[in-house]
């Protein structure tokens, strides 16, 4: 029965995941993510699944890619220097094509950086951290009630494109607490099986094969290695390393529109407002304030792969204003994508903009 | 079925070097996984990088290849989130005690239900012949050009001081034994670690006199003394000859496994 509760964000992430049929936790404690471990550990044994406390966040990762290939859902939860760790075996996952969820509530780094405060400046990492040419998908909630909706939506979309799936949440939507509605059920989209004759890694019209899991009789070979459609290791072939990599960025790339997940508010107005996770709150405060309908606002749920056709249904707009918790890293993305000005309002330290930090940077753009 | 039908027939030839000892431990642990009669289906070989890590991709099973030094960690989550899985995994020094060292002492620890056979060949075989942490002091190898300075590793007794339910160790040479003791560790629930001492004559036996693959097995199979002898020698006040390795069971015991088949 739907219900309505008030949750902290790292909580509802985990019932999200509780409800999106995840068995699987492998996890190391680290601020500001833990009390979605915590969670999981209370929760998961409770419905036939596995909670395990790794060594290190390299484990972690692995441990979850392992449990995806014996055949249920699995995830992982971090913050900035243990997603760094995790970054080797991220790109196995995209290579191997490992369907798994990988939760950073980011804080302020470099390095040990902020450990209890907010920051958005794991953006790049999370698309580009690994080695190589890959694609990943990101989400980014605002709220508790999306850390919950956007977790379970985090599944389906690792199972559908068999890739890793990112959810880039930030220590004030992983801390706040506010209420939020869970439903009686989520929409859980299965894996598709491998079907009998096909190749493990044999991409199909929309580039993703079906999902080949140990146990059942396919005998696949998983190898990081270069491989063909059969999975077989063939590390001096370009042509072959060629349609691999770009079969795993494009199936991603691809079908943009259809992972594409986002607010346009006003779409006719001339000051547009560009935004994901919690700096969209202040964004949505300015627009109430505002009150006239002359400020746009584009909320990204979706942020990787980039939905830049997105920015286009904002016919009118003359700027974009960027407020991340980062020093510019989405802001650069949408550079490429516009002729029109953007404006980058970056804010690092820990603190949110302010709704008249926001304003004023409205007003100065008229 | 015999053990030559786990082979994935259409990847051979291998890519081993002439006179390598890896295929010979592959041989044995496929004899060993046939004679407890357990399915392909069930079974999966999980694996880092190096030489001895290629393994799973010559066998028809489900395989995964993993990421240096990370097979045990992938592997615990195959094993925990399906226990009916039965998993084996193929490593080597470098792989396991270096760069693993930290997931190899807390998978003994934690007692994960698997089977690990490591492959020692004292060196780093496939970047060329680099010092390991099982590297004997004063050897040769193209990163310890003057000797090694470092002690070795006991892979063995660090499995047993970490907490491993079934230890062994064998030789290349000794067939018969290294097959047994596999299949003792297949049979045994909770982690087992079986160390299998390797000819590795491209990337260890050419810098250390030891150039022909059979020099080396002479080496291991002269070398090897077993634990208990060894032991029995000690306890009496008997000297045991210089540079003798110990072989033969390290432990067997009960702890409580993780993992164990549901």
């Amino acid at each position: 029965m739907t219900r309505t509760e008030f949750m902290q964000g790292n909580v509802a992430c985990a019932e999200g995941a509780l409800a999106a049929g995840c068995r699987f936790f492998g996890g190391y404690p680290i601020t500001p993510s833990t009390e979605i471990a915590e969670h999981m550990a209370a929760r998961l044994p409770g419905r036939q699944g596995t909670f395990i406390q790794m060594e290190d966040e390299i484990a972690s990762i692995a441990a979850v890619i392992g449990a995806s290939w014996s055949g249920v859902r699995a995830m992982t939860a971090t913050s900035g220097p243990g997603f760094s760790l995790m970054m080797e075996n991220i790109g196995y996952a995209a290579m191997t094509e490992t369907p798994c969820v990988i939760v950073n509530v980011q804080r302020g780094g470099p390095s040990t950086g902020q450990p209890t405060l907010a920051a958005q400046g794991d953006m790049l990492q999370c698309r580009f951290g690994s080695h190589g040419d890959y694609s990943i998908i990101a989400l980014a909630p605002a709220s508790v009630q999306e850390m919950f909706e956007l977790t379970a939506k985090a599944f389906n979309l690792a199972d559908r494109y068999r890739v890793p799936v990112f959810l880039m949440a930030d220590e004030i939507v992983g801390h706040m607490r506010e209420r939020i509605v869970i439903p009686d059920r989520v929409e859980i989209a299965e894996r598709r099986p491998l079907e009998a004759g096909a190749l493990p890694f044999q991409g199909g019209a929309d580039g993703v094969p079906g999902f080949p899991a140990f146990g059942r009789g396919h005998a696949v070979h998983v190898t990081g290695l270069t491989h063909d459609e059969r999975g077989y290791p063939r590390t001096n072939h370009p042509k072959i390393h060629e349609a691999l990599v770009t079969r795993l960025v494009r199936k991603v790339e691809d079908a943009r529109r259809e992972i594409a997940d986002y607010d346009a508010v006003n779409p006719d107005a001339e000051i547009v407002f560009v935004s994901y996770g919690a700096p969209a709150r202040t964004v949505q405060q300015v627009l109430h304030d505002a009150g006239d309908g002359g400020i746009g606002h584009l909320r990204l749920k979706t942020v990787w792969p980039f939905p830049e056709f997105a920015l286009r249904e904002f016919r009118n707009a003359r700027t974009f204003l960027v407020p991340e918790m980062n020093l510019g890293q989405i802001s650069r993305e949408i550079e490429r994508h516009v002729d029109q000005a953007v404006v980058s309002i970056p804010k690092i330290g820990g603190e949110l903009h302010t709704p008249g930090e926001l304003a004023r940077a409205a007003e100065g753009a008229r | 079925m015999t053990f030559l039908d786990w082979y994935r027939e259409d990847r051979l030839p291998h890519i081993y070097c002439a006179g390598c000892g890896n295929g010979t431990v592959i041989n044995c642990t496929l004899d060993a996984v046939e004679s407890m009669g357990w399915s392909r289906e069930e079974t999966v070989f999980v694996s880092g990088i190096g030489c001895s890590s290629r393994a799973p991709g010559y066998i028809k099973t489900d395989g995964l290849h993993t990421t240096h030094g990370r097979a045990l960690a992938f592997a615990t989550g195959v094993k925990l989130a399906n226990p009916a899985l039965q998993v084996v995994v193929f490593t080597g020094d470098g792989d396991l005690a270096a760069i693993g060292g930290n997931h190899f002492i807390h998978a003994c620890r934690r007692n994960v239900d698997m089977t690990v056979v490591c492959m020692n060949n004292f060196i780093y075989g496939m970047t060329g012949g680099q010092g390991s942490p099982t590297t004997p002091r004063s050897a040769l190898s193209s990163t310890t050009p003057y000797g090694a300075e470092e002690e070795p590793f006991d892979l063995s007794l660090l499995a047993v001081a970490a907490g491993a339910n079934y230890v062994a160790r064998w030789t290349s040479y000794h067939v018969k034994e290294l097959t047994r003791a596999i299949r003792t560790g297949l049979e045994t629930p909770g982690f087992s670690f079986v160390e299998a001492l390797v000819q590795c004559p491209t990337g260890y036996g050419r810098r250390n006199r030891l150039r022909e693959a059979t020099d080396m097995v002479e080496y291991l199979k002269t070398h090897s003394i077993l634990l208990q002898k060894k032991q029995r020698m000690e306890r009496e006040g008997q000297e045991v000859p210089p540079g003798m390795i110990p072989m033969g069971e390290f432990v067997r015991r009960n702890r409580a496994v993780l993992g164990a088949r549901r």
